[in-house]
């Protein structure tokens, strides 16, 4: 970039309302670290902190908000020099996100009080985490996409391993890390061999490039584009680059799995999106394969795998690799039908697997170890509202009618259908028995009779405001996108049309 | 559609209330409020399940009144239809034919009939809640004429049923309930497909936009869809309805889940739910592919054949009463294969009378066994004898329940199997030889399970065995009354049955290759007595 005149470098007008939301967010955090360092030991001080992050999430939620009404009335477009779009695209998924970091404040706080882990960092970790996944979603540039990566991961490394005195969790944390930071090289590899190919790492640039020329070899473009696909596959937790999954969803703090299930997976495939259908639709030919694949092996290993688990938290985790293959099922479309297919799915899956997480962290009670199925034997005598919330995310997240599970998965069967692709429907279906199998095993442990081999023993199961609350807004949210989803449908078909390019 | 075929024009509902969307929410409301129940008030819980479910029932004699019997109303009535989800092009689209309407009346007769046969049940508050959701499910599934809409229903009322296995059943109950949930929800996974399949082949036809609406759908396959596609797609249908019928090999849910199910439980599950296949291969697999199902009829008659017979022969050789019981089901339900696919008007009729009927007569059996269990905790034959001289009046009735399963002249079975076999015979004259035996297999396996049961005499523990209540008697007695009365009288059945199926098979006369011999040439009197002929 360094030119012979050594010019200086001009800086791009910054359009602060494009970035509003993330600023929002990271504002909260900054308030809370300040506040917490200069009061310390007033009583009141954690409902403070909460506060002040869910109104950061708030004030973001009113600039998405205001940001769909000017991208609705005038259009979408990009800013700061083409690093942001800001268009409707982004504000669905910013909208995911927020929803989702809601309900995982909402949960954490609980957990926090329940465990003794009152310190400032972790709500200040969670928002930065969550400024990284607002800029993924809105990123139009592969530098941005990479920033907004990093900048979410490190904070979810953390994150990770924040439950200082369980071993689980600090070899999550650690395995996330050096896996993650693996996959992040990838990716940037991925970038730089795409700029090599096109000469641009814009997102718009590089499609307009690629519709104008036509490459003759084209080999560097294909490893980055295989390199881009591994980077963000290891994000959305897509087989085979899965691995960390289970280790990982099973030993971070469970409202912190809850996080990365919902939030990470939202952001992660809005990159996916925006950088395979949009960037490289001249080269759909060359990576829906890819994508085709990805999504069967998905789809067999999440929902297989998690057969012969008996630790409920690693099942769920199983299947998040299994509701990946769905989303993939979407993007493997690569249409607006698709797109818009993805994005329903993956609101719905933010509400449900966030859901399911609740529930599992109660029963965890403290220590957050209590997760392997017996553990849930007796609950709909003991707790029947617990468990039939439980039992409802679960069946949601197996597809059965009336919730949003269904429509998600009707969505993205009606797009893999409408593209010719039958047999990858019919794949995602069969996957989807197994799948409730699975759910269907952890329902049956909680209705059979605690009795059968000796009640488990342990402290009584409470469940604290904050994640009523959150477990009372997912349950109304999942039964309202099963019967009324017309709005969220409408909203993301909408999104899809107001991309920016 | 060709000309000598009347076009099916559905019948928009002229009453002041959206008469059949009525009868799957007053059942849904009904759940909610008992719902809302405290669980200290089981009372109350009952007493909303039995105003609920007496509503419903009350609602679908009042459509059978307003269900118009005119020799040309084939088509849908009441019709209605609303949007639901615009941007798949889902509505909520109702209607109710000839071949729904009894199916309807089943479900909304049944299920009164089960909270009542269950009275005495733990946890009463969640088994009404899942009843009255089963209730609305199925009539859902009945009503429904946006194939997604369908699929809702259908896959819906596995959730309900799951729980009421699972809950309130006995023996193996948990993993009857999981085999009965992922039996069907893998032939559905095809069934999904095939719906998706069809609705993108309409719309990518030109000037068409996205739907599921049945008719539209109807017309548009049925002309256009031919050949391998017609047969793969035929194929995907047939296995989500195959398995839930269930057609031999797909059946080895059935005993396991008739078995262990609460008496509640089978007698909706035998009752209404295994119609849900037969109804669906009606609705959906024949009039969307006429020459697919043509071409592959001889598969379903031969699994039909084979579920006739190897359900009768196993039925036999069951120790358990229940299982004899669930085993005639299998074999029941190759009758109505049998005359579905013989694809004529007697054998649709005589599938769709048998339907009817086995709902009565299999349901009042499940109810009898039922009585058994609460009182001796036993299905096993070896535990009952002479209970004949222990308990007349139940003995009386558990012998009717068998005379009018097994066929007797004058119950409704002998109709529906006659017509079967009849219609059958028109086109398919070998499949019919050997179903025939499956006639008398049936008596074989049911008259000697009650020579085991109720003839000899009775042990210490059998004598014992207090007979039947007024409570009970109220269950029965309608099921198997209704039964003699169709099987002398089938007239008021048969009439509101025939424009839909004469209907149907024009439709699938015109639209492939299919030529019925005229039925003068087989001696008329027979067919007329039966009033199929006008």
């Amino acid at each position: 970039m360094i030119a012979a005149g050594a010019e200086p470098i001009a800086h791009p007008p910054v359009d602060w309302f494009a970035i509003a939301p993330e600023i929002a967010l990271f504002a909260a955090a900054i308030v809370i670290v300040l506040g917490r360092s200069l009061i310390r030991h007033h009583p009141r001080v954690h409902e403070a902190s909460l506060l002040t992050a869910i109104a950061g999430i708030a004030v973001s939620g009113l600039f998405v908000g205001l940001q769909w009404g000017f991208v609705h009335g005038d259009g979408p477009y990009q800013a700061i020099s083409g690093m942001v779009a800001v268009d409707g695209f982004a504000v669905f998924v910013q909208s995911v996100i927020l929803g989702a970091t809601l309900l995982a404040v909402l949960l954490s706080a609980g957990y926090l009080e329940r465990e003794g882990l009152e310190g400032p960092e972790y709500l200040v970790l969670m928002l930065c985490s969550a400024t990284g996944m607002m800029l993924m979603a809105s990123a139009n540039d592969l530098i941005a996409t990479f920033l907004a990566l990093e900048i979410l991961s490190i904070s979810l490394y953390v994150l990770a391993a924040f439950d200082k005195r369980r071993l689980t969790s600090q070899e999550a944390g650690l395995k996330y890390f050096l896996l993650g930071s693996f996959s992040s090289a990838v990716f940037l590899y991925g970038i730089a061999l795409t700029y090599g190919a096109t000469g641009s790492t814009n997102l718009t640039k590089i499609a307009q490039f690629l519709a104008q020329h036509t490459l003759l070899h084209d080999g560097v473009l294909l490893i980055g584009l295989a390199f881009l696909l591994v980077g963000l596959g290891f994000k959305v937790a897509a087989a085979p680059f899965h691995m960390w999954t289970p280790d990982v969803y099973q030993g971070a703090p469970t409202p912190v799995t809850a996080f990365m299930a919902a939030a990470t997976k939202a952001a992660a495939f809005a990159a996916v999106l925006r950088v395979f259908v949009g960037a490289f639709d001249a080269y759909r030919v060359d990576w829906r394969p890819a994508v085709w694949v990805l999504a069967v092996l998905s789809l067999l290993v999440g929902s297989i795998a998690a057969v012969v688990q008996t630790d409920v938290k690693r099942m769920l985790a199983y299947q998040s690799v299994a509701h990946a293959g769905y989303v993939l099922i979407g993007v493997q479309a690569a249409t607006n039908k698709g797109t818009s297919a993805a994005l329903f799915y993956v609101c719905t899956y933010a509400v449900m697997a966030t859901g399911a997480f609740a529930v599992v962290t109660v029963v965890a009670r403290r220590g957050d170890d209590r997760h392997s199925l017996a553990e849930y034997r007796g609950l709909a005598a003991t707790r029947p509202v617990l468990a039939g919330l439980l039992t409802l995310f679960l069946l949601a997240q197996a597809g059965v009618p009336l919730t949003g599970g269904f429509i998600a998965k009707l969505s993205v069967f009606n797009a893999a259908v409408n593209a010719g692709q039958y047999s990858l429907a019919l794949i995602g279906m069969l996957a989807a028995v197994v799948g409730a199998f699975v759910y269907l095993r952890i329902v049956l442990a909680m209705f059979a009779p605690a009795d059968d081999e000796g009640a488990p023993e342990g402290p009584r199961i409470t469940v604290d405001r904050s994640t009523g609350v959150a477990l009372m807004i997912a349950a109304a949210a999942i039964l309202f996108l099963g019967i009324v989803p017309g709005i969220v449908l409408d909203f993301a078909r909408d999104a899809t049309q107001l991309l920016a390019h | 559609m060709l000309a000598d075929v009347a076009p099916v024009v559905p019948t928009p509902s002229t009453l002041g209330f959206p008469l059949l969307t009525a009868l799957v929410f007053v059942p849904a409301a009904g759940a909610l409020l008992a719902l809302c129940v405290p669980h200290r008030r089981p009372e109350v819980v009952r007493a909303v399940g039995y105003v609920t479910s007496a509503a419903v029932f009350a609602m679908s004699l009042f459509l059978f009144t307003q269900f118009g019997t005119g020799a040309t109303e084939s088509g849908y009535q009441l019709y209605e239809s609303h949007s639901w989800i615009g941007t798949l092009g889902i509505r909520w689209t109702l209607g109710v034919d000839g071949i729904s309407l009894f199916m309807v009346m089943l479900t909304a007769l049944l299920m009164p009939i089960g909270l009542l046969a269950s009275a005495r049940i733990e946890k009463a508050k969640s088994f009404t809640v899942w009843m009255l959701l089963l209730e609305a499910a199925m009539i859902g599934v009945f009503l429904a004429l946006d194939a997604i809409v369908f699929f809702v229903f259908f896959e819906f009322v596995l959730v309900p049923m799951y729980f009421l296995i699972a809950g309130w059943g006995h023996g193996n109950r948990r993993y009857a309930a999981m085999k009965f949930f992922l039996f069907t929800m893998t032939g559905s996974a095809f069934l999904f497909v095939g719906i998706l399949s069809v609705a993108y082949l309409y719309a990518r036809a030109p000037g068409h936009v996205l739907t599921f609406d049945v008719p539209k759908l109807t017309d548009w396959a049925s002309a256009n869809v031919g050949g391998a596609t017609a047969k793969w797609l035929f194929c995907a249908f047939a296995a989500g309805f195959a398995v839930k019928v269930p057609l031999f090999p797909f059946h080895t849910w059935l005993p396991d889940a008739h078995t262990d199910a609460p008496t509640a439980g089978s007698v909706v599950l035998a009752g209404v739910m295994l119609k849900i296949g037969t109804y669906g291969f009606l609705r959906f697999a024949i009039p969307f592919f006429p020459q697919a199902a043509v071409d592959l009829a001889p598969v379903l008659l031969v699994l039909a054949v084979i579920g006739i017979t190897y359900g009768a022969i196993v039925a036999a050789m069951q120790p358990n009463l229940k299982r004899i019981i669930a085993y005639s089901s299998v074999a029941h339900l190759g009758f109505v294969v049998l005359g579905t696919f013989a694809l004529t008007r007697q054998g649709v009729t005589g599938g769709l009378f048998t339907m009817l009927s086995h709902g009565l007569t299999t349901g009042a059996l499940f109810l009898l066994v039922g009585m058994l269990y609460d009182r001796r905790h036993t299905y096993e034959l070896t535990d009952y004898r002479g209970l004949w001289k222990a308990v007349p009046v139940f003995g009386g009735l558990f012998v009717a329940a068998t005379f009018a399963s097994i066929g007797l002249p004058g119950f409704s079975g002998f109709v529906g199997e006659f017509l079967a076999l009849l219609g059958a015979f028109l086109t398919s004259r070998w499949y019919v030889v050997v179903a025939t035996t499956g006639v008398i297999l049936a008596a074989v396996y049911m008259l000697w399970a009650v020579q085991r049961a109720f003839t000899g005499e009775p042990d210490e523990a059998n004598r014992a065995t207090p007979d039947i209540g007024i409570r009970e008697l109220v269950t029965v007695v309608p099921l198997l009354g209704l039964s003699l009365f169709l099987g002398l009288y089938p007239k008021p059945v048969l009439d509101r049955f025939q424009p839909t199926v004469r209907a149907l098979v024009e439709h699938v006369e015109a639209h492939s290759d299919l030529k019925v011999p005229p039925v003068s040439n087989l001696g008329p009197e027979g067919v007329q007595a039966e009033g199929v002929q006008k």
